[in-house]
């Protein structure tokens, strides 16, 4: 993986995903490591995005190394009108990485190919997000032991949810059930249901919550926003029926762990965060340790 | 046939493109950097023809393609045949197939699309050949036949 950016989750194979995560597991064994001494980071958000960035240079700062950059374009050149190109080419020589989030799909992968150090990928537009993806099969691997054949159900907006889309792509590779909880103005798009089908695995799909998440070892939580309704009463009706709640839990596995990238908003209950289903928060602090894997994999210092 | 034998009968040595769409010509000419090129260079266009309607014919003095660089236009003529002539013979015949991969040509139907913004020079990896499905290597969308548009 040394000089390989991360740009999609699709660039890296399953040998390499658990070779991130097993790497995790000694971060988060033991996250404060003088591993990045003299290394420069820089993180480049041409959109705001405080809890990706925050991870990031925290998982830098614990490894020793400097974090130079900006947190949105309007504190850069880029607001004078500066092209993707002429940043990439001119930040490049400052460091020894570029983690770098961008509004447009498609941009870190051109960043990649223009840079001469490698580039991670936090985020362009609703296309990609791998450190996210990696950050959710460490939680379901720390959680449930294994990644193989687990019975996972995501919630919500499917349709333009790029997190689950990373997830079911990375978690195909593993034998996984899915099961499909959406609204029909958000369904999981045809492409990712033939994909599943030309692998030969199983997926439901259902309307709602229903008993059926007795079954389930994962939960998927992610928000169903109001601007991806084309009818805003079509919103005001089907809002309710994706918000998780406590009593739900009661007939659910005693393993069944509840995921959710963040930031969260209604759609789950905060009467459960208390509840030890609940991970959510355990699940953003994982987020560091796998930043620290994949840097320190990126850079072969380890 | 009259005016077959007089299109190809024109050149000693060279390629006959024939059976392309009439309103694909100028695309074809572009892919193909035609326009660059100092070879004598015949066109005809809204010829009739009993499949496309009315097709347009290019023919090539001295000038022979590589089967990477001819397959290029299979995106905007799929029917197009080659006949490769030398010595006013016709020597072989071919037809186009649409490649594995295609850089530049074809604009990516993401209005979000990095390549829509900034100076990148296009890259797909084509997914299905008969009806045509092209996805980017930027924002990893697929444009289909029915969005495609040509670059200039
Ligand atoms: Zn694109």
């Amino acid at each position: 993986m040394k000089n390989k950016s991360l740009v999609s989750i699709n660039d890296y194979t399953k040998d390499e995903y658990l070779k991130i995560l097993n790497l995790a597991e000694t971060f988060e064994e033991n996250p404060v490591r003088d591993l990045m001494s003299g290394k420069v980071v820089a993180t480049l958000f041409f959109e705001p995005s405080t809890r990706t960035r925050l991870s990031f240079e925290s998982a830098v700062n614990r490894l020793g190394g400097k974090i130079i950059g900006f947190s949105d374009s309007n504190s850069s050149s880029v607001s004078k009108g500066e092209t993707l190109y002429d940043t990439i080419k001119t930040v490049s020589n400052y460091c020894d990485l570029i983690v770098m989030r961008h509004p447009l799909e498609g941009s870190a992968r051109f960043a990649s190919e223009i840079s001469p150090v490698p580039v991670i990928n936090a985020g362009d537009g609703a296309n990609q997000h791998p450190s996210q993806t990696l950050l959710d099969l460490y939680s379901i691997k720390k959680t449930q032991g294994k990644l193989d054949e687990i019975n996972i159900f995501m919630v919500g907006d499917l349709k333009y949810g790029r997190t689950v889309h990373s997830l079911l792509m990375a978690m195909s590779k593993f034998k996984t059930t899915f099961h499909f909880i959406a609204p029909d103005e958000l369904k999981m798009p045809e492409e990712y249901k033939l994909f599943l089908d030309s692998l030969g695995l199983r997926y439901y799909e259902h309307r709602d919550f229903t008993d059926i998440i007795s079954e389930a070892d994962i939960i998927y939580m992610t928000r169903v926003q109001k601007e991806r309704f084309s009818d805003p009463i079509e919103y005001e009706k089907t809002k309710n029926a994706y918000i998780l709640r406590e009593h739900m839990l009661k007939n659910t596995k005693h393993n069944l762990k509840i995921l959710h990238p963040l930031p969260r908003v209604t759609e789950i209950d905060t009467c459960l965060d208390i509840n030890p289903k609940a991970y959510y928060f355990v699940q953003a602090l994982n987020g560091v340790f796998v930043r620290q894997a994949i840097i320190t994999s990126i850079l072969g210092l380890i | 046939m009259k005016d077959k034998i007089l299109v190809v009968s024109a050149i000693k040595d060279g390629t006959v493109i024939d059976h392309i769409q009439a309103n694909s010509l100028f695309k074809v000419i572009s892919i193909l950097g035609l326009d660059k090129i100092d070879k004598t260079i015949t066109f005809g266009t809204n010829l009739e023809s009993k499949k496309l309607g009315r097709k347009a014919i290019i023919k090539l003095s001295d000038i022979f393609f590589k089967d990477k660089d001819i397959n290029k236009i299979a995106l905007v003529a799929p029917d197009a045949k080659l006949n490769i002539i030398r010595n006013y013979e016709v020597v072989e015949k071919k037809i186009v197939e649409v490649p594995d991969e295609i850089s530049g040509i074809v604009k990516c139907m993401n209005p979000q699309c990095i390549t829509n913004f900034e100076k990148v020079i296009t890259r797909f990896d084509v997914i299905s050949k008969k009806d045509v499905k092209l996805k980017c290597r930027y924002c990893e969308k697929i444009t289909d036949q029915e969005h495609m548009e040509i670059l200039k």
